[in-house]
């Protein structure tokens, strides 16, 4: 187990990038700490997959180092790297049996077949395969054949790290509930660095202690899924993270106060002057429907009832935006308005969080 | 859901019954008409019953042509499929070599049977042929046309150089189907190469590999053309096979009740060890999956 530091890195697949466009992933200096659960998240093409690869050691990357603790590992390979990878879909080796999928690693580095015996059940135990460890690996189920693959990486105490890419992309809806449960139980009981990539956020948040979101090839923020829902750093965040996303009104500002368009709103805080794009950000779920009279008025367009909640598609002054009522909540003609909870109310800065002091 | 009864739709598989029947089964039926009779000229036909079938299944030179059958295809299987499994292990995965490879690997299969014949036929001889030519001034004994050994190694060396290429390109293209992370798994694992190949490689390849097996086999148990080109037959009986063995007795002594009950019992013979091949495969398969 170790911790993975990031020193300046980045990674052009061009040999001679010229712009910040060349890069498939910008130059980001990170210190991920050892035992932690991180996902990284983040939409196609963001560059998620060629962190993992320069992680695992499949890329050399074009600038910076990585580290295992205080080793310098940029030019080591895999093998060398001592690191354990998942992939998308299962990887078993269809003719053993389950129990010889879990031995091969250790048989192959020559272990004791004592310990190869007692260290394989443990790990047969912890992911639940005990009962079937004789049959063949050929005609399991997807999921346990990933299960496999996960014990595969987990047999060997030394790891380093065991990278997850997507791995429940191909699990059924129901069964990717239950391995998520059971991954996450792992990781506390064996405390291996994980690192996770997803697209799906619901995945990286459930899963993680720390989530690592990528956009354009920048590490956006690296936070709890709490830090992520409630402080977004960057808008982009605010966008991606929940669903719906938040919803974000362009605003002039002056002290504590945000002018919409015509509407004023006084803010819990008073910020510096800014110059530049600046912009009021606020999740669905902190925005409320009201009567006429107060706050800035609406019109709903079209409610999604989603059985725990009541998502409202609504337009404020040709700006869509959506709000997120409670089930128990009846939504009347009369609501028109709609108001912000305003210790949730965030304001970006050229797409990035300012705050504010307490007035 | 209610199913509709259209019996009318049974008319739409007419014309495959039409071209079937005047393809395989209506020739096929003119060959048990003529095993089960025994002619004298001016088209008069006297039922016989069994009798070629008992006299066939008897004689000595179809035990022997039979014998040798096996022996050839066993022995050509034996070196073509490791053969091909290797040369497609080895071949350039992608790029401009990939395809080089390919063509060069698919040219021997692009040349007719009697033309084969006809190449090794000059290539081995002595006088002008380059492979016996540099055999003989080696001071190696070599004459296909008199020596069995020489007849039965050239045949041999024919059909490798002939039919490897199959196996090569099946066995080609069951690697490429395999992903890249299974690779990658192994190299975590720290897997030899040997590894890698017993337990990735050969297990994804199984497929195609069956095939490649069963059409191996059939090909080479019909074998006809190449060898009669070579040596027809020769030197002596020693490479006659069922076909050429069959063609001798039908065309040769035009003895057509025996002939007839000779091409039914070669087929279903085929046949048989085609079904075993395939049954005792496909349970390998299935044993996988209990």
């Amino acid at each position: 187990m170790a911790r993975i530091t990031l020193s300046n890195l980045a990674h052009s697949y061009m040999e001679n990038p010229k712009s910040k466009e060349d890069y498939a992933l910008q130059k980001m200096s990170h210190v991920w700490e050892d035992g932690e659960a991180y996902a990284l998240l983040g939409p196609s093409g963001c560059g998620k997959s060629t962190l993992l690869n320069i992680i695992s050691g499949i890329l050399v990357p074009s600038e910076g180092e990585i580290l295992f603790d205080d080793q310098v590992v940029t030019h080591t390979n895999t093998v060398d790297r001592n690191i354990a990878q998942v992939f998308q879909f299962p990887v078993v080796y269809d003719t053993m049996s389950v129990r010889d999928n879990l031995a091969f690693p250790l048989k192959n580095r020559g272990a004791d077949p004592e310990y190869i015996k007692k260290r394989v059940l443990a790990i047969a135990k912890s992911i639940n395969v005990e009962h079937y460890l004789d049959k063949k690996a050929e005609g399991l189920s997807a999921d346990a054949k990933q299960k496999i693959s996960l014990g595969r990486g987990m047999v060997r105490e030394d790891v380093n790290a065991i990278l997850l890419d997507e791995p429940l992309t191909v699990i059924d809806p129901q069964v990717k509930m239950k391995l998520r449960a059971e991954l996450k139980a792992l990781h506390k009981k064996l405390g291996h660095t994980m690192i996770f990539v997803t697209h799906d956020q619901t995945e990286a948040l459930t899963f993680a202690d720390k989530v690592v979101l990528m956009n354009e090839g920048n590490v956006v923020q690296i936070g709890s899924p709490e830090e992520l829902f409630e402080e977004p750093a960057n808008t982009f965040v605010g966008y991606f993270i929940g669903s719906p996303g938040m919803n974000f009104f362009d605003i002039e500002l002056s002290g504590n106060n945000a002018k919409i368009q015509d509407d004023n709103i006084d803010l819990n805080f008073t910020y510096k002057q800014l110059t530049g794009h600046i912009e009021l950000g606020i999740r669905p779920e902190y925005i409320s429907l009201c009567e006429e009279g107060k706050g800035l008025k609406i019109t709903i367009t079209r409610i999604e009832d989603v059985g725990i909640h009541k998502i409202v598609r609504a337009q404020y002054k040709n700006q869509d935006i959506s709000i997120i009522v409670p089930e128990d909540v009846k939504i009347t003609k009369t609501m028109t308005n709609m108001s912000f909870y305003k210790d949730h109310i965030i304001i970006y800065h050229n797409s990035w969080l300012v705050k504010g002091e307490k007035t | 859901m209610n199913k509709t009864v259209n019996q009318k739709a049974w008319f739409l598989v007419l014309p495959v019954f039409i071209l079937v029947a005047f393809s395989a089964v209506i020739p096929l039926m003119t060959v048990v008409n003529y095993s089960v009779q025994d002619t004298f000229g001016n088209n008069i036909f006297t039922w016989v019953g069994l009798e070629w079938f008992e006299e066939i299944i008897h004689s000595e030179r179809m035990h022997d042509a039979l014998g040798r059958q096996f022996l050839f295809t066993s022995i050509i299987m034996a070196i073509e499929m490791p053969l091909g499994i290797f040369i497609a292990l080895h071949m350039p995965k992608k790029g401009f070599w990939a395809s080089v490879c390919l063509v060069l690997i698919s040219l021997p299969l692009l040349v007719p049977w009697n033309v084969v014949g006809t190449i090794w036929q000059i290539f081995g001889r002595s006088d002008i042929g380059l492979l016996g030519h540099t055999l003989t001034s080696m001071g190696i004994d070599y004459n296909y046309s008199q020596d069995i050994l020489s007849a039965w190694s050239t045949i041999i060396v024919m059909d490798v150089w002939h039919w490897t290429s199959l196996v090569v390109l099946l066995s080609y293209a069951g690697l490429q189907s395999i992903p890249s992370a299974y690779y990658q798994a192994a190299k975590i694992d720290q897997a030899s190469r040997w590894s890698v190949f017993r337990y990735i490689e050969l297990p994804k390849m199984r497929g195609v590999l069956l095939i490649a097996a069963l059409l191996r086999f059939m090909d080479s148990f019909m074998i006809y053309t190449e060898p009669f080109v070579l040596t027809g037959g020769g030197p002596g009986n020693s490479t006659t096979f069922l076909s050429i063995d069959l063609v001798n007795m039908a065309l040769g002594q035009f003895d057509l009740g025996p002939a007839s009950a000779y091409s039914i019992m070669y087929f279903l013979v085929i046949l048989l060890v085609s079904w075993v091949f395939f049954t005792v495969m496909t349970n390998i398969d299935k044993g996988g999956k209990a």
